[in-house]
Formats: structure tokens, sequence, C-alpha cells
């Protein structure tokens, strides 16, 4: 892997998580339709679609987010490292501290920026004393590359920085957990441009340690920050392969249309 | 002519000025309701509230002045020394309306002629006698001073009336009349129409205004006779409760506010951490079925009227806490550390059972309206439920949480019929829950039913009473509101 | 761009995967999270199954205890009713009759009780005085109305169903045994074994008794003969008073606060008044009420009138906060379109905001109603307890000034008396005063249902 080239985009990682044949229904609504799809680790992987084509909830199934609405039901198979998450004896909370998700929204907790990050590394018992706590906070933070900006004021609400920071804060929080992969749900798109720059800057950065997925509407983005791109179209994955490719050479005709502008 | 008659009266006139008006405006119009600058039914809106609005309101005031200026009238004619020693003007004014009612009653029912009242005379007929046959009883026998005022009050009062219902009707056709010259197809009737709506709808809102006012006022002044009569230090920071009749009577507010307190104390033991565990799992972990289910049987708890739960009390939980700590061998632990069924324990635990729904969904509230982000930001990082509510959630609900348990005291301490029923009537300071306390509300009770003597300080205090128990609530409650208020922008 | 090469851990799954170990084993850490989040849930369900368990034990008291004073027992007798005590000069004059007193009628009912004893051939120690004591002190009363009703019946023998005394009552209910009467004065041994006599042979019977609903309270000693339906005509009239007053001014107010009032610090005293004056302790409306309308306007003590004005200006702010809410609910686009076509502001809100509206507004009137009917604190101060209010009143007039009581202060009243069979009165009137909160409150809720509109 180490003749992997970052400027045409290819990729020859290791499949970190792999989905099979996932249906996804809510209530009586057929969400996600037999998508079959392999992510691969150190790799950011952007899912595009229309509003609605189910791409958010996809990104959901990968870390059960979806377990907290009463009617979703999930089928199928999805393997993280060959073991299948929806298998009963898998507690979605271990699940969630592998897998990790930053929300369209930046959410940060009423607390301060110090007892934000440092709520996984606690509720997960990584450290064992307040130094090593500490020390994940201030790693954490450099991560989400905000350090710089809150180092001397870590013990201010978190509520009180901008959005383009929350957000930041809120992937300092996610990375404070140690996951190995990180899910993230439109995380620019309540987000200034300047703001959104930094964001997926940080991305590009991650991929370095995690596999990252990101669903994002905008192409633009698709095309900047991820190596690998699937397309959603009404509960179907339609195409799914290296960013370049699908941005240039589209093999399906609705993918083409989306990219070019005449469906969305 | 009773007063009852008059508004029907009124209200007749009143029908008859809108059938009046509407015929007018439209005759002028010739007949063509287009013509007409508003609809015909304002015009005869317009002639019908003109009619009914001043003589009502002209009615309402007489009604509430006349008894105040007959009252001045008449006690002016009773010298100071018919009133005896240890009573006041007001106890002697209350002997005075009660032979007059008695006389009118007695009229009433042709006992007596009036025109033998007229003529009466305390000194020669046995006025305490006759009154007695119609059912009017006297304490004593009716002085000649007492007689006269009454003579003089009857005779005002029944002026009075005249007067008033000549001066209603007055009022009533002058507004007739002038507001039916004034209908023509040019009058602008729906405008006056709407602007005498408009000053009725005010009128309404600001009822609630005047109920505040009227609860303040009325308890002030009361509280300020009782404080003439009664000194307020030993009200404020006085140490007995111990009222007689015998004119040193020791009326301490403090030991009635501990009782107050420590019964509300527990009932938000028993209420609060029920009530907020059964709002957690209401929202966030029960599934629609539970919730469709549970939350409106809790909330049934809330809709029972209070004097249910105080004889729940009084009947059932008194008693079954007697059992278990309490009959010595023969109870349950043996023990015989509870004589009686009421109780702080008591009142404490049933107000609890009463809060529980009040708490809930209260908290059930403010739970919910935590943004759904703060838990999927929480999930997700992996963590569990328990961990998100303990450590987000309720953290972030935490001021609304604490308005609630503000609101659900205040209850607490303005509740009546439980603590009357089940928390006993000695007042005192004590620690333990299984002795019978007394608390504010109960007193006010005991202190104002039955006879009431609105001269001496044993019932004057309860108005004392009163007035800082609505302080008192009243401050929780703009605290707890205010507090809830704040949080709810948080997160609008 | 960091070249992912320069990262520490490059290796793949299986690597990783020792790291934080497999997801289809639980961690020890995981573990007594769990068992955490376990508990938890528990507590939350405990606190349910707790508030439940209250309601459950709430009801089944209240039927438990007061389903008993909707039956009585009557003991059937055939008095004869002598012209020679109840009509000496025989001319059948009202007048004449009217001046035998119950003392006068006592001989008879006793002669009555005895011939019966004797007729069955039940043997018995007792003096007809004890024998005539298992009937109601109230039986004279009774017997003495109906003769005055109909006097052509003097000089015949008429069958007639008495109240049997509360002991006895209580006996054929389970409530009085043999043990609980040793210090009573009230009933012997002996008289029971009687009793058991004359059960057998259905003199005594528990019937259902509709004088408890349709009926007036009475006095200490004759807890067998109350009744709960003159407070309930009590109840009635000042609910009417309350809806009379308290809709018309409730929703004026509303109109005006929601639709018409100027954003200003007048209108936002008016608006935290009346959300404030919601949670005033209810006995504060009474004390407002003594001093006011009692001791001020000089209105009759324990009059229904003044317990609906006590009650109107304690439900005025539930009903003001619903109406305003069922306003609120009316989206402004019908006051847009109402406007639009010309209609002023008035006009808009009377003809279309209001009619819309009314549903909520119903509603919330209704169970405002509801829990004016259950209040009872304010009542006390104002004298709606503590006496006997023999006769429902016959007019509108006298329903609104004579003295009367109200449900939950005949229940209170009846909680406070010394003879525990009025207990059971207590918790019957519970019952009844229950069924019409709970008739009033599903009225309600179906209303809220038929007609509840998503806009």
């Amino acid at each position: 892997m180490n003749d992997m080239s970052t400027l045409d985009k290819t990729v020859t990682n290791t499949t970190k998580i792999s989905a099979k044949n996932v249906n996804v229904y809510y209530g009586e609504s057929h969400a996600i339709k037999d998508v079959n799809v392999e992510i691969e680790d150190k790799t950011v992987t952007a899912f595009i679609g229309p509003s609605g084509c189910g791409k958010s909830t996809f990104l959901r199934c990968l870390n059960r987010m979806n377990d907290t609405i009463d009617v979703c039901r999930v089928s199928g198979e999805i393997l993280l490292d060959g073991e299948d998450i929806y298998d009963k004896r898998v507690d979605p909370v271990q699940l969630r501290a592998k897998v990790g998700m930053v929300f369209q929204k930046p959410n940060p907790f009423p607390k301060s920026i110090y007892d934000n990050v440092a709520y996984g590394p606690r509720i997960h018992g990584l450290a064992r004393n307040k130094a090593e706590l500490d020390e994940i906070v201030e790693k954490s933070l450099r991560r989400g590359a905000i350090w710089d900006e809150v180092k001397d004021r870590l013990h201010a609400p978190g509520t009180g920085l901008s959005g383009g920071q929350q957000q930041r804060l809120c992937i300092a929080r996610a990375v404070a957990t140690e996951p190995e992969v990180l899910l993230m749900d439109e995380p620019c798109s309540a987000l200034d441009p300047i703001a959104t720059a930094q964001v997926e800057e940080l991305i590009d950065e991650l991929r370095a340690s995690y596999s990252v997925v990101i669903v994002t509407h905008s192409m633009q983005q698709a095309a900047r920050v991820s190596q690998k791109t699937a397309f959603f179209h009404l509960g179907n994955l339609v195409e799914f392969g290296n960013t370049g490719q699908i941005f240039t050479n589209p093999e399906d005709p609705r993918t083409e249309s989306y990219i070019t502008g005449r469906i969305g | 002519m009773p007063t009852f008659w008059l508004v029907i009266l009124l209200c007749v006139i009143a029908a008859a000025g809108y059938v009046l008006g509407r015929q007018r405006a439209l005759s002028s119009a010739g007949g063509d309701a287009r013509a007409l600058h508003s609809l015909p039914a304002y015009y005869g809106y317009n002639v019908g509230l003109s009619t009914l609005v001043p003589a009502l309101g002209l009615l309402v005031v007489w009604l509430l002045a006349q008894p105040m200026l007959i009252e001045n009238r008449v006690s002016g004619m009773i010298p100071a020394e018919a009133i005896p020693e240890g009573t006041t003007l007001g106890l002697v004014m209350s002997d005075v309306r009660r032979v007059a009612e008695g006389l009118d009653i007695a009229v009433a029912e042709g006992v007596l002629t009036s025109e033998q009242v007229r003529n009466m005379r305390s000194e020669f007929s046995d006025i305490r006698g006759r009154l007695g046959e119609v059912g009017v009883a006297l304490g004593s026998d009716v002085r000649p001073e007492v007689f006269n005022a009454a003579q003089a009050y009857r005779s005002s009062s029944a002026t009075g009336h005249t007067a008033m219902v000549i001066a209603v009707a007055l009022v009533a056709l002058v507004g007739l009349g002038l507001s039916y010259s004034k209908t023509n197809k040019d009058f602008r009737a729906r405008n006056t129409v709407e602007r005498a709506v408009m000053a009725l709808l005010i009128l309404a809102a600001s009822l609630a205004i005047l109920t505040t006012i009227g609860i303040v006022l009325s308890m002030l002044f009361e509280t300020r006779n009782f404080f003439g009569l009664h000194s307020w230090t030993d009200f404020f920071f006085g140490g007995t409760w111990a009222p007689n009749f015998r004119g040193d009577s020791e009326l301490s507010i403090l030991p009635l506010l501990w009782g107050t307190l420590y019964i509300s104390f527990i009932a938000l033991l028993v209420a609060v951490p029920i009530g907020l565990f059964a709002a957690i799992y209401l929202s966030e972990y029960a599934g629609p079925a539970v919730r469709a289910f549970a939350k409106p049987l809790l909330e049934i708890l809330a809709g029972i009227p209070t004097i249910v739960y105080g004889l729940f009390a009084l009947l059932t939980v008194g008693p079954l806490l007697v059992r278990i700590f309490g009959q010595g061998e023969n109870g349950v632990l043996g023990v015989e550390w509870m004589s009686g069924a009421t109780s702080v324990l008591t009142a404490g635990v049933v107000m609890g059972i009463m809060l529980i729904p009040f708490v809930s969904s209260l908290s059930d509230d403010i739970i919910n309206a935590v943004p759904q982000a703060m838990r999927d930001g929480s999930l997700g990082l992996g963590a569990t439920k328990s961990e998100t509510v303990r450590q987000v959630v309720l953290p972030a609900a935490l001021p609304g949480i604490v308005g609630a348990i503000l609101l659900a005291a205040s209850r607490a301490i303005g509740e009546t019929m439980i603590v009357v029923m089940g928390a006993g009537a000695i007042a005192k300071f004590s620690a333990n829950p299984l002795e019978s306390m007394t608390t504010i509300t109960t007193r006010i009770v005991s202190q104002l039913t039955g006879d009431t003597d609105f001269a001496s300080p044993e019932t004057l205090v309860a108005f004392a009473l009163g007035l800082t128990l609505f302080v008192l609530t009243l401050g929780l409650n703009v605290l707890a509101l205010y507090i809830v208020r704040k949080y709810r922008e948080q997160y609008d | 761009m960091t070249d992912i090469s320069q990262t520490p851990s490059n290796m793949g799954g299986a690597a990783e995967q020792s790291k934080s170990g497999s997801l289809l084993t639980q961690n020890a850490r995981t573990r007594k999270r769990n068992a955490a989040e376990m508990r938890f849930r528990g507590y939350g369900i405990a606190a349910i199954v707790v508030g439940l368990i209250m309601l459950v034990v709430l009801v089944t008291t209240i039927v438990g205890r007061g389903t008993g004073a909707f039956q009585q027992t009557f003991v059937t007798l055939e008095v004869e009713l002598l012209e020679s005590k109840l009509d000496k000069k025989g001319n059948r004059d009202l007048e004449d009759i009217k001046k035998v007193t119950t003392f006068g009628y006592a001989p008879i009912i006793k002669a009555a009780v005895q011939s019966k004893i004797e007729g069955l051939g039940i043997e018995t120690s007792l003096k007809p005085k004890d024998m005539a004591g298992l009937l109601s002190k109230d039986a004279a009363a009774q017997l003495r109305a109906y003769v005055l009703e109909n006097p052509d019946q003097i000089g015949q023998t008429v069958e007639f169903r008495f109240l049997a005394q509360s002991r006895v009552d209580g006996y054929l209910k389970g409530r009085v045994s043999r043990e609980s009467i040793e210090n009573d004065k009230n009933i012997s041994g002996a008289q029971l074994d009687l009793v058991d006599a004359l059960v057998a042979a259905g003199v005594v019977e528990k019937t259902f008794n509709i004088d408890f609903i349709i009926g007036a309270d009475a006095s200490d000693q004759r807890p067998e003969a109350a009744g709960i339906g003159v407070s309930m005509m009590g109840s009635l009239f000042m609910m009417l008073v309350v809806l009379a007053l308290a809709l018309p001014i409730g929703v004026a107010a509303s109109i005006y606060l929601e639709e018409f009032a100027p954003k200003n610090w007048l209108t936002d005293i008016i608006e935290v008044n009346i959300s404030n004056l919601a949670a005033v302790p209810s006995i504060v409306f009474g004390i407002l009420g003594l001093a006011v309308f009692i001791n001020y306007m000089h209105l009759p003590m324990s009059a229904p009138l003044v317990g609906g004005l006590v009650l109107t200006l304690m439900t005025l702010p539930t009903i003001i906060i619903s109406t305003r809410a069922a306003l609120k609910a009316v989206p402004p686009s019908i006051r847009d379109a109402a406007l639009g076509v010309g209609a002023s502001k008035m006009q808009a809100v009377f003809h279309h905001v209001l009619p819309l509206a009314a549903p909520g507004i119903l509603t919330g009137t209704i169970i405002g109603l509801a829990q004016a009917l259950g209040e009872t604190a304010p009542l006390l101060l104002i004298g709606m307890v503590g006496f006997i209010a023999s006769n429902a009143p016959e007019t509108i007039a006298d329903g609104l000034l004579a003295p009367n009581s109200a449900m939950p202060a005949q229940i209170y009243e009846w909680a406070k008396r010394a003879d525990p069979a009025f207990y059971e009165r207590a918790w019957g009137g519970i019952i009844i005063l229950l069924v019409f909160l709970v008739t009033m409150n599903t009225v309600a809720v179906i209303l809220r249902r038929r007609f509840e509109r998503r806009w």
C-alpha cells in the first residue's frame, strides 16, 4: 500500500466495513434497497445523492444509530473487520466506541470544552488518571485542529464557540474515544465556507489514522475530500467507485445526470 | 323590585333597543341595507349595548358602594358609650345587620307587618323572641341603640334600593334614547360597537389583575387589623402557637411553618424521585405503547380531587402506618412510636403520591425539550442510554427540573385538604415524622370555620397566615416560572 | 496532506481488532456499564410501577369501601296506623295530624316490631324497646312523613320498609362484628341474634338504596339516613355559576390577550399575573371569598352563589390558559383570509377564529369545571360545611342563595364525624364525585379527539 498515490486518488486498502444486501425499512417505507458496499481503511468514502435518497440512513446503520428509532428495521449483513455488527452478541455501545460519528449540526454538550472531549474517554474508561485524561484531551483537540484556539479556555462552555469551532470540537470529541471508523453526516452543511475549508482540511488529515465515511450534499466537497464515492438514488446504491472515475466518467446515466445537475 | 328582576328588565329593554335600532337604520336607508354604513344588525347592537352596558355598570357599582355608605352612616349613629366593654364597633354593627335582616325576614314571612315593624320599640316588644320565631337567633336581647340603628339600616337600605332601581332604569332609557336618536344610515355603527366590545374584552382581561388586587388588599387590610391587636414580633419570631379565648393567645407562625415545610419536604422526597424516574423512563425508554398506556394512567392521579387524598390519608394510610409503627405488641414492628393516624408522615406520603404526576409531567416536558442532537451526540460516542441521560440530558434539563420541583414545592405548601385531614392539629417543633403536626393551611381553615369574630386576633391571624402563604407560594412560582422560561429560551 | 505510511498503526483489520477486542464478546467494562444501564432502567420501571400501584390501591380502596353506601339494610314491617294515636279527633284534618310529633309514632313502630317478631315465633329475651332499637332513629320521622302525605291510610295496616340502624347495617355488611360491639352502647349481642333470625325470615334485607344518591344529609345519630343528593344540587348550582361567569369572561379575556393586546408592560403584567394566579393555593381564594363576598358585600354565608363566585375566580386562569392555546392553534392564514376580503379584525376573530377554536375552548372549560367540582378547601371558609341542608332547593333563587353544601364538602363533613358508619358514606360520596369527574373528563377527551385539527 505504499505505492498508493494521493494525487489520482486511487486506493488499495484493506476492507474495513463490508455491507451485503442491506435493506432498511422505516415502518412501511423501504428506505434502503439491497445495498452492497465495501468501505476501505485509511480512506475517505463519500456518500452522495439527492435528499431523501437514503445516504444518511445507510450511514447511521454503520454504527447502529438507527437502533434509537423504534420503527426502523435493518436486514442483511454489515461486517466490521469481518464481524457482523447486527449480530445478537454485539453491544451497540461497544460498537459505537469503534465507529464514531459526527453530526450535521454541531452538537456540543452544555458542558465545558474539556468535559466535552473528556466525555468519551471517561465513559469508556480510557484514562487511568487525570494526567492521562489531560493528555487525551489535548491530543484530541490537536487532532481536531482546534487546540490553539481553545487551549486558554478549556473550561469555558463548549456552546460558546463559533459554529466551525463547535464542529471541530465535535470531531475532536469523536476522535477522543480512539475510534477506527469515523462517520460524518453532512458535517459542513451548517458551516460557512471558511469553517468548511478548515473542516475539510481536517478530514483529509484524519484519513491518515481512520477510515472516514462522509455524507455530503456538495459534489465539490466529495471530489475534494474523498477517494471513493458512492452515489445513492431512491434507496439504491447506483454506483460505487474511485472518486476520480465517478466524477469524470460515470457508468450509470443516473449518476451522470446527478453530477451534471439534471436530477437532485 | 329584586335585583334579579331588574337585570331581566334591563335585558328586555336592551332587546327592544336592538329591534328598534335595526328598524330605524333600515328605514333611514329606505329599506335598502346596502345604503347603510354597517350591517343592519350593528345598529341594533349599538342601541342594545348603549342601553345595557352603562345601566349594568351603574348597577354593579351601586351594589358595591351602597353597603359601605350605609354602614358609615349607621355606624355614626351608635354612640361610643353604647359599645360594651370587650367588643368593638364592628361587632355591634354585625348585631345591627342581623337584627335588620331578621326584621326583613319577619316581614317576608308575614309574622310582622311592615307597619308593625316601623312602630316597634325595643323597650316594649320582645324583639329577640319575635325574631326567634322566624329562625333568626340573636345572642342577647336587643338594646335600643342597636334596634334604632337597625331600623335606620333597614330604611336606608330600602331607600337606597329604590333609588338604585330608578337610577338604573333611567340610565338604561337614556342610553336607549341617545343611541336611537343617533341611528341613521351614515352612522358608523360597526366601529362604535367594536369599540364597545373591545372595552368589554379589556375589562374581562383586567379581571385577573382585579382578583390579585382583591386577594392582596383583602388580606393586607385584615392583616393590618391583626397587627393592631397582636404584636408582629410574636407572629414572626415567637415560638408558640396557642390560641385561646382569654385574650393572651400566643400566635406565632414559626411552628406552623415548620410543620408545613416538614410535610412538604417528605412529600417531595416521595414525589421527586418517583416522578423524575417515571418521566425519564417514559421519555427515554418507553415505547409508544407503554407511553400511551402509562402516561394517562399516571395523570389520573393528578385529576383526583384532594378531598379523596385527604380521606385516603385519614382512613387508609394513617391507620396502616399506625399498624406498622404503633400498637406496641400488636403492631407489625412491635413498637409504640405512633399513637394516632394523623402524622407528618401520613400527610407527607399521601401528598407525595398526589404530586407524582405533577413532577413527572412537568419533567417529561422539560426532558423532551432537550434537543435530540444532544442524545445523538452522546450515543454516537458509545455512551449507554443511562449515561446519556445522567451526564448529558439531565444536566442540560437541570434548570427546568429545578423549576418543576419548585412548582411542586409551592403546591405542597399550599395544599389544604390532605393536611387538614392527615396532619393533625398540634403546633410544635419536632423532628419526629410520626408525630402529628399542623400547618399554615390547616390553621387558616380552623381559625376561619365555625363562628368567626372579625374583631379577635384569633380569627384575624388567619389573614396574616394567608398573606404569608400567598407571598411564599407566589415567590416560589415566580422564581420557578422564571427559571423554566429561561430554560425554554435556551433551546428555542 | 499527510502521507498514510507515516502513521504508526498501518496494520490491517486484524491488528486493530487485537487492540480493542472482538465486537462479539463484551469486555468487562461494557458488562459493568450494561449492568448500570439495567439498574437505571429498573429504577424507571419501578417508579412507573409504584405510581400505577398507588393508583390501583387508591381506586380499589375507594370502590371496596364505598360501594357499601349504595346498599342499605331495611326492615319490612306491617304497621297498624292507629287512629286513636294519630288522629284522635278522627276528622283527618291535616293540621291536627301534624300536631302528633315523631314521638307519637314511636309506640306504633314499637308495636309493629313486637308483633312481627311474635308472629314469626322468634324467641328473644329482648325488651320491646330494644327490639325497636334495630330500626333507625329516622324510622318514626319516615312514618310520619308517609302519614302526612297519605292521611286516608290512617286506621289501615300498611306494609312499610324502615331503615335499619347503622350497626345492624354494618353487621350485614361485615363492618360490625360481635367482637367489635363489646363496648358499643348502640347494640348488643342479643340484638344481633335477633337480626340473624330476622334475616333468615326475610324481614331484614339489604337492597339498593336510592336515597343515598338523591337524599339529604342526616344528623350525627343517623348515618343510615344520610344521602348526598342535596349537596349534589349545591354543587350543580355552583357549577352553573362558574359556567355562566368563567366561560364568557375567560373567553373574552383570552381573545383580548391573544388577538388584540398590544405588546406592552401592562399586558405583560396581566400575563404573568394569570400564570401565577393559576398556581395560587385554593385556600387563598377561600380567604378572598370570605373577606370580599361575605364580609364586605354581605352575601349570605354557605350560599352556592358565593361558592360559585369563588370557584369562578379560581377556574378563570385555567380557562384563560387553555382558551389562549386553542386560539393560538388557529393558523394566522385564517385571519389573513378574513381580513383580505374586507372583514374588520373583530369580525375575523368572532366569525372565523373563535368558531374554529371552540372545541379547544370547550375542552378547557370542561376540565376547569371538573377541577372546580372537586375543590374543597375554599368552600370550608365560606361555610359550606358543618350543617345539614335537609331539603333540595325548589327555585333557582333558592338554589343559589339558600345555604347548602357541595359534594366534596359533604364528604369532608362525613369524614369528620365520629361514627365510622359515616366513613362508608364518605367513600360512597367519593365514588359519585369521581363518576362525575370521569364523565366530564371523558367528554373532554372525546371532544378533543373528535374535533382536533392538525393545521
